[in-house]
């Protein structure tokens, strides 16, 4: 039953290549991220317009984001908008796709974040002479992004660990995609997608203490 | 000068204001008293149009505050106002909570900002509190700090809603205080406040509001010595 030879030489040969990979799946979460929290921001800001067309292409927005699989999300960017004529890099796509997830996600703590804001801060900030948008930019927003903090964190992991989903648009050059065609070529499975876990998993460690480290410097009050 | 004219105000089926006609002028002192519900903190919060109004009209040095060309942002920079719960924004130092609405709205350079700032915070004795966050201070200093943030807009009026209320009684004292000094520093103020000894002894006139009716106003030796308002009569007698 376990006449299973492990080669970890000839895997660990294969690392400066996975490690090349994971470069590209760090580039993709932080950028996913940073369009995530901005789409996020936005789709807030929709959702507190008071415009009905607004506010019901925010909803809309969480909902699918929320109760559909990230990898179906994936797979329409690339091959639903593919019948539509736009053709998306599988990189491109990948990235658009954990964007909208990550957006989705984010909206919904940002409401949570909201209301644990009390209304009289924006009162204040109005009593002041600031516009609607000077009193959330001044007031409300640096104290959204810190209660929402931690829950970004978590997101990022999940960015991080959504990209292996770039599988379904034949995505080769993020760390499950170069792991996956190494594998295609040697068949040292066991072997390739365990230091790739390993990659994984110190990337999401230093992410998640970073961030603490992070936190403990921008939230002094 | 500050010109009420005839507002009335509801909240649903409950009108709050029944036809107030008050005119404060510069460098007058007014307070307000009453009991809860008596409509006099929904005034305040008309008069720099934080709500709207049902009828009548309130003008600011001659700017009706509800007319629909009003540039209100521009007017809440005459009008200062401080609540009873003092809103200090959390995410910024006492200094940085003072010097924010003047750079963005007035446009101050940040070393102007930074100067008036301490000035003001100076002047309501928290020079020593200027780098710390809000949570680190008192009920009454951040409620000075409130303050000190309304004042660096260099306003022409002060609004007070009721802002010892939520405070401690051993911290009432030195907010009363800082009123005490800004009334006779000769600022325009309409204080509505519970603390009748404080009435008495800053005010120019005291207005007794009861049920959205402003029901006497009179100077304080007057008010309080012989009040004709039997509603007041019965106030007084239980505040005392």
């Amino acid at each position: 039953m376990f006449n299973y030879n492990f080669r970890w030489n000839q895997a660990l040969n294969s690392l400066p290549q996975m490690l090349e990979g994971a470069l590209v799946t760090m580039e993709i979460a932080i950028l996913s991220m940073v369009i995530g929290i901005s789409v996020a921001i936005l789709l807030t800001l929709f959702r507190l317009s008071g415009n009905r067309l607004l506010y019901a292409i925010a909803t809309t927005w969480v909902e699918i984001a929320r109760n559909t699989p990230a990898l179906f999300q994936i797979y329409m960017v690339h091959f639903g908008l593919g019948g539509f004529g736009i053709h998306l890099s599988p990189y491109l796509s990948l990235l658009i796709g954990i964007a909208f997830n990550n957006a989705g996600y984010l909206a919904e703590n940002f409401r949570g974040a909201l209301k644990a804001i009390p209304e009289t801060q924006t009162r204040a900030a109005r009593s002041l002479g600031m516009t609607p948008i000077q009193a959330f930019q001044n007031v409300i927003l640096p104290q959204m992004l810190r209660i929402s903090f931690l829950p970004m964190t978590n997101q990022m992991v999940w960015a991080i660990l959504m990209t292996s989903l770039g599988a379904v648009v034949a995505m080769n050059t993020d760390l499950y995609g170069v792991t996956s065609d190494l594998n295609a070529r040697t068949f040292r499975t066991f072997e390739l997608f365990a230091i790739a876990a390993v990659i994984f998993y110190v990337i999401t460690k230093v992410i998640t203490l970073s961030a603490r480290l992070l936190a403990a410097r921008l939230f002094r009050y | 000068m500050i010109e009420i004219e005839n507002v009335r105000k509801s909240f649903g089926a409950l009108e709050v204001l029944k036809g107030i006609n008050l005119t404060v002028a510069k460098g007058e002192v007014l307070t307000v008293i009453g009991g809860s519900g008596s409509g006099k903190s929904t005034l305040l919060t008309c008069i720099n149009g934080l709500e709207p109004i049902d009828s009548g009209r309130i003008l600011v040095d001659g700017v009706e505050v509800h007319a629909k060309s009003t540039d209100l942002n521009k007017l809440r920079q005459k009008i200062g106002i401080v609540f009873q719960q003092w809103n200090a924004f959390p995410h910024l130092t006492v200094l940085e909570n003072v010097m924010l609405a003047q750079v963005k709205v007035l446009k101050r350079s940040k070393a102007e900002a930074e100067a008036e700032a301490a000035k003001q915070l100076n002047h309501v004795g928290l020079g020593e509190k200027m780098s710390v966050y809000p949570s680190r201070l008192s009920g009454g200093q951040q409620q000075r700090m409130a303050i000190a943030r309304a004042l660096a807009m260099s306003p022409d009026y002060m609004l007070f809603d009721e802002v010892t209320s939520a405070l401690d009684p051993q911290l009432v004292g030195e907010v009363l205080d800082t009123l005490r000094m800004l009334a006779s520093e000769g600022m325009t103020m309409i204080c509505v406040t519970h603390e009748m000894k404080f009435a008495r002894e800053v005010s120019d006139r005291v207005a007794f509001f009861h049920k959205g009716v402003m029901a006497e106003i009179a100077p304080p030796e007057q008010l309080f010595g012989a009040p004709k308002d039997p509603e007041l009569q019965k106030f007084l007698a239980a505040t005392h």
